[in-house]
């Protein structure tokens, strides 16, 4: 709901300053230093702060302290992985709840029943920091990439002869590192983010590019599909230390938010869809409301100091959890904005963080080397 | 409007932030006032000022930060990782200990971030002066290192051994309590900046972040969406908008209460958590087309539409009713149409005509039933077919059957009977011998699609 922009106090300054959607990529005029625009749009952005200021909105610590407070936290360690030679750097879960893909920076990716700990499947890709991957909603395959600037999807043969490698079908391609790929709800879209600043989605049969997201000003390190009954947004984070909402249709940014200070490692949804939560490099994890359109928490503590790599909420959103490049996971209260535990293990950062499909366990990757199952 | 002039590395100023903060605990700790009681400590026969015990640095953060022993023995384990305090004793073990070993604060001078990258120069220079000093104090990656120097900069070696030369001779006309704390200093410093390797290295980032796409200035919208906030609350309705945040807000707590029960980490799950008790039981009792369902599985179909499309139980549950009232071609037609979205490009074509044919034409076998307009609509956009063009009538078809179908479905028999008959396991109780690991079976892999194999014997560990 979009009423009449109020521009009398606010955009008096600049009178002949009219808004419309083609301004977002204009070019400066030339005789507009940079400095001076800075200093204008600050400007402008705190006068709009103390407008919206004055609108009392309520935090979602203040309406949540009626609720009761969350007990003794006890989770372990249940599983360690180790078969990676070098870092971890991403991973993800199977569907049926119990199988993990892990890639590494020394170019392995490796399927594994993180129940029984076995490796099942290895394959070695000719780029080193396979900084993504995932698993197909089949089961059947799986898509990884990093520094080679593509996203290949293999699918797992069960013939322990044949190469997985030789059945590799390369489905997207970038100008820059892949940081992140998800399959849609299907195997046969993959929805891709990169280091050249854009999003992008893709059919894996052909290859072909169906879509292209561009809005992000710098690298985009991570995105997440919305889990809405129409099935028709993801959200991305980047350098740029903005979040951005995109329709999938038509590739537009529908909504952007630009609250942290430093880069946005990790996006992950609400489990109702209707809020995403950020981690980012500045050391905290912020939660976004997607209806009030703007920042409802934000997940701080003033003793940790390093960023956060990778975030995901339990099943009822009550919890989420953080992994750090202090090699810690924190667990947040969502609600009261309180920390409920902190977890050790890990002897270097943690990379990335994924809650299990039905909410058992949650998976952490880490540049020791080893994947933990926690539960 | 937001002027994008990174210029710095991304890796690199990640790093300086961390090393910023670090850098202002630091400071606290040796603030007058409210910092740590350094005392002199004896090393050996020499008497260093300013030192702490490793137990003085985590009483004091456990005390400022309020966090338990772990916590403070981790981050002060950082702090010594990154070369803001380094240990007296035993300087090449850059880890905390939590006893009276002797620790100091490494000085400005030598902090990581403001000599970064370490002068190649300064380190050859250091690695002379440990070998004139001592020969054979080097160890072996330093001896290492320092061939390679030798060879890389060789054009001024004269001036590296020049410059050794002269800082020894400079330093022993200081008192004895000052060389060695210089000394100390000096080498935490290149421990630090030139770690042994294996060893921990702080340099060890990942690949550069932050290519700035064009030298341009781009003016990006988020002004315009900060507007777009502002403009979309009328001047007059404060409350309005403040009741929207509010029931926002609220209906996260809806929503987690919901769910509370259903989260296996919130509430445990029955009959136990497989990673924890090693008993798959939980995971058979939930597949995906089991003959009974749970309690917990069928009562969150009513939580919201989607719960129960996603479940296949729940869907297939549903499918028998909407036939039962006739009216199942609206599922059939929802479940073709997520089909062409999220299908292969190539056979759009094909999905089109057949939902067409099917669904959509005079007399077609499931005729739908959608509003003339949306109707129009999508007959004509069928006319050059892609992905979206059933999205309309899809979007339509959902909705009556979340607003007219799936609420009667709820008060139905036929779902109150999949309830009562649904099973609420038992909880496992814990077993007498708990370190007793159960076998840990292997399941068939999802790529296994309908064959089956030998490797279905379990595997034990």
């Amino acid at each position: 709901c979009v009423g009449p922009i109020r521009t009398a106090s606010l955009l008096s300054q600049r009178e002949h300053l009219s808004l419309t959607p083609e301004m977002a990529t204009q070019e400066v005029q030339p005789n507009e230093t940079l400095s001076n625009l800075k200093a204008e749009s600050d400007t402008l952005k705190t006068k709009l702060e103390d407008e919206r200021a004055k609108l009392h909105d309520v935090e979602l610590h203040q309406v949540a302290e009626k609720v009761d407070g969350l007990g003794q936290f006890i989770m372990k360690t249940r599983r360690t992985l180790k078969g990676h030679g070098n870092k971890v750097l991403c991973m993800d879960w199977c569907k049926d709840k119990r199988r993990i893909v892990s890639s590494s920076q020394d170019g392995k990716v490796i399927v594994w029943d993180a129940f029984t700990t076995n490796k099942e499947h290895a394959v070695t890709m000719p780029c080193t920091w396979v900084m993504a991957c995932a698993y197909a909603p089949s089961g059947c395959a799986v898509a990884c990439g990093g520094l080679d600037n593509k996203c290949s999807v293999y699918p797992l043969s069960l013939d322990k002869n044949e190469n997985l490698a030789a059945k590799k079908k390369s489905v997207a391609m970038h100008t820059n590192y892949l940081s992140a790929c998800s399959f849609t709800n299907s195997d046969m879209q993959i929805l891709t983010s990169s280091g050249d600043g854009t999003c992008a989605l893709w059919d894996v049969e052909s290859g072909q590019l169906l879509q292209s997201f561009h809005g992000h000003a710098a690298d985009v390190l991570c995105l997440d599909l919305a889990p809405s009954e129409t099935g028709n947004t993801f959200i991305s984070g980047g350098c740029d230390k903005k979040a951005n909402v995109w329709d999938m249709r038509s590739g537009q940014c529908i909504q952007s938010f630009e609250t942290h200070e430093s880069d946005i490692n990790s996006v992950r949804y609400y489990p109702s869809g209707d809020a995403f939560a950020s981690g980012s490099d500045d050391a905290t994890c912020r939660l976004y409301d997607l209806r009030a359109d703007r920042e409802v928490a934000i997940y701080s503590k003033e003793s940790i100091i390093f960023g956060a790599s990778s975030v995901d909420f339990s099943l009822s959103g009550r919890l989420l959890f953080g992994g750090y490049n202090d090699y810690t996971i924190n667990v947040w209260d969502v609600l009261k904005g309180t920390r409920v535990s902190i977890l050790f293990g890990h002897e270097n950062r943690v990379s990335a963080l994924r809650v299990s499909p039905d909410g058992t366990a949650f998976c952490s990757g880490s540049w020791d080397h080893t994947l933990r199952v926690w539960a | 409007m937001t002027i994008s002039t990174l210029t710095r590395g991304g890796a690199q100023r990640e790093q300086q932030h961390c090393l910023r903060k670090m850098e202002r605990v630091i400071i606290a700790m040796q603030d007058p006032d409210i910092g740590l009681k350094m005392r002199n400590q004896r090393l050996l026969i020499t008497v260093i000022p300013h030192a702490m015990t490793g137990n003085d640095i985590m009483e004091w953060l456990i005390q400022k930060y309020n966090i338990t022993d772990e916590e403070a023995g981790h981050l002060g384990g950082l702090l010594v990782q990154y070369g803001y305090i380094y240990p007296l004793k035993e300087p090449r073990s850059l880890i905390l200990r939590s006893d009276d070993s002797p620790y100091r604060f490494q000085t400005p001078y030598f902090w990581t971030s403001s000599r970064w990258p370490a002068s190649e120069l300064d380190y050859a220079i250091y690695l002379a002066k440990k070998n004139i000093r001592k020969q054979g104090e080097l160890v072996d990656y330093e001896k290492q290192n320092y061939n390679l120097l030798h060879k890389r900069i060789n054009h001024t070696w004269d001036f590296v051994v020049m410059q050794a030369r002269e800082q020894i001779r400079a330093s022993k006309q200081r008192r004895k309590a000052d060389r060695i704390v210089l000394e100390c200093q000096e080498q935490a410093y290149w421990l630090v900046n030139k770690p042994c390797p294996g060893a921990f290295d702080v340099f060890d980032l990942g690949p550069e972040r932050c290519n700035v796409l064009n030298s341009r200035v781009i003016l990006n919208s988020s002004l315009l969406f900060f507007l777009l906030r502002i403009s979309s609350v009328p001047n007059n309705s404060l409350s309005s908008h403040f009741l929207l945040s509010l029931s926002c807000v609220c209906s996260f707590m809806k929503f987690c209460d919901q769910y509370h029960q259903h989260d296996p980490i919130m509430s445990g799950c029955l009959p136990s958590n497989p990673w924890i008790s090693d008993d798959t039981t939980h995971w058979t009792i939930n597949t995906d087309l089991v003959g009974t369902p749970t309690r917990l599985r069928v009562e969150r179909w009513s939580f919201s539409f989607m719960e129960l499309l996603n479940d296949c139980l729940g869907r297939r549950e549903f499918m028998t009713y909407l036939e039962k009232e006739f009216s199942g071609e609206n599922l059939c037609f929802w479940e073709a149409c997520e089909d062409l979205r999220h299908g292969e490009s190539s056979k759009i074509i094909l999905k089109v005509e057949e939902v067409y044919k099917t669904f959509l034409s005079p007399g077609a076998a499931r005729w739908v039933n959608i509003d003339s307009k949306t109707m129009e609509r999508t007959l004509e956009g069928i006319k050059q077919p892609h992905r979206f063009v059933m999205d309309d009538a899809q979007m339509h078809i959902y909705f009556l059957m979340k607003k007219d179908s799936y609420p009667r479905y709820l008060k139905s028999d036929l779902y109150k009977n999949m309830l009562s008959k649904a099973i609420v396991p038992q909880e496992t109780k814990k077993s007498v011998f708990p370190f007793m690991r159960r076998q840990r079976h292997s399941s068939p892999s999802p790529a296994m699609v309908s064959q089956a194999t030998e490797d279905n014997e379990p595997k034990y560990l």
